[in-house]
């Protein structure tokens, strides 16, 4: 007994180091699977206050820009409204309403890391809960994926656990948007289109219809070049994204009024399969 | 004098977790290059202090950067293992003479200065980018990584520690 303790007592700094190091390779590893740890994120209160305030003081630097880059939004969206209206005249109930967008300001961004995550400055007071698509005037941007009373964080695209069903805009065909080349934050991958498909180059890719996050056809890029994959059946396609990632300001949430639905008929139809 | 000491350390902390995420976690020169300077507060530590007080207050150092850039708890290990191995660099670095009492950072000569700073960006940023990227198939990234970012994060340490350094010898 009295060399056990002997034992703890030379040691301890040693034993501290081992128990400190366990604690933060379980906080890194189990969050290696799909959900980034609950504790460790800077949603929460002090991280998401001192962010929101020294976005206060950045954000006139880039006021101009922000403006100009509004009113290019709004005459684009002006411009389809009026094409619309003058062809058929709609009518909004709210029966058919599909998609609630609540708008947002990015007030931390990362893009430099393997997993990448945007911090905004809304939160479960606004109604906002995990996997909900974030976007912004030029396309898509990531999934919420923590949130807290006033903040939550966004999982990139720029994230190695980020996996996004796109299409390819005038063929239709569908596969999966990754991020595998980590340190070029311009260009994600799309993998899982069959090799018999006609590619060219500067095609745009587009959010597919199979997500119950995103509406179908928000633009994400443009194809920049395509090599076939090791399995020489598929193409492996690098991607040149519309949003500029270092350049985020106000973004727009999604918030998918059928998910619930569409998820509860798919647990169904699989628990019925087994 | 204790008092003056534990807060010139708890402003060094707060400030550093600051400057850190503030400043240089956006700095993204190049692209990717982002200075962990963070470190520097294992540099200015005290060197007679008790050790588990210093590992327990690295871990919250790195715990608190890692909550603010959403980076799991890598900075966390990567700070408590140099924090658990600054007495072996110090004894390889300075000798046996840092085991005196008189010993004094700023009575070492600029090399060894260098050299010790040297060594825990090195193996920091070299358990850091390892969890970060976590497979081998990419060890030339990481070795990529730790060589640029090392030598960013130590060109600025040096800066830092020449503008901050104290004037009372």
């Amino acid at each position: 007994m009295q060399q056990i303790i002997n034992f703890l007592i030379r040691y301890k700094i040693f034993l501290l180091y081992l128990f400190l190091l366990l604690i933060s390779l379980v906080f890194t590893f189990q969050s290696h699977s799909y959900h980034q740890s609950k504790f460790l994120n800077s949603s929460n209160y002090i991280s998401g206050s001192i962010y929101a305030f020294s976005d206060k003081i950045t954000s006139y630097f880039g006021l101009r820009e922000e403006n100009k880059r509004l009113v290019e939004e709004n005459k684009r969206l002006i411009d389809k409204l009026f094409n619309n209206v003058l062809l058929s005249p709609s009518r909004i109930d709210s029966t058919s309403v599909n998609y609630e967008i609540i708008r947002g300001r990015v007030i931390n961004n990362s893009y430099a890391d393997q997993r990448n995550y945007i911090t905004i400055n809304k939160g479960e007071n606004d109604s906002i809960t995990q996997d909900m698509g974030v976007i912004t005037d030029k396309g898509i941007l990531g999934i919420v994926e923590n949130t807290s009373n006033s903040f939550s964080t966004v999982q990139s695209i720029l994230s190695e656990k980020s996996n996004i069903n796109a299409k390819i805009k005038n063929s239709n065909h569908f596969g999966s948007l990754v991020w595998k080349n980590s340190t070029d934050y311009k260009v994600v991958q799309l993998i899982d289109i069959p090799r018999l498909v006609p590619l060219t180059i500067g095609d745009t890719i587009v959010t597919g219809a199979m997500s119950s996050i995103f509406p179908e056809n928000i633009p994400i890029g443009t194809i920049k070049s395509f090599d076939l994959d090791n399995s020489k059946s598929f193409y492996f396609i690098n991607v040149e994204l519309f949003n500029d990632m270092t350049n985020i300001g106000n973004v727009y949430i999604i918030k998918n009024l059928n998910r619930k639905e569409v998820l509860e008929l798919e647990a169904e139809t699989e628990a019925n399969d087994q | 004098m204790i008092n003056s000491n534990t807060f010139l350390i708890a402003l060094r902390f707060i400030l550093l977790v600051l400057v850190q995420v503030l400043v240089f976690n956006k700095l993204n020169f190049f692209g990717y290059i982002n200075p962990l300077i963070y470190i520097l507060f294992l540099y200015w530590y005290p060197i007679k202090q008790n050790r588990t007080t210093f590992i327990i207050l690295c871990f919250f150092l790195g715990l608190s950067v890692d909550i603010f850039s959403d980076t799991l708890a890598i900075n966390t290990a990567a700070t408590i293992t140099i924090a658990y191995l600054r007495p072996t660099i110090m004894r390889f670095v300075f000798g046996v003479n840092y085991e005196f009492q008189s010993f004094k950072l700023n009575n070492s000569t600029k090399a060894q200065q260098f050299t010790f700073l040297a060594l825990l960006i090195i193996i920091h940023h070299l358990v850091y980018f390892t969890l970060e990227i976590f497979s081998f198939s990419n060890s030339l990234l990481i070795l990529q990584k730790t060589v640029i970012i090392g030598i960013s994060t130590l060109i600025l340490g040096i800066l830092f520690s020449t503008l901050f350094s104290s004037k009372k010898e």
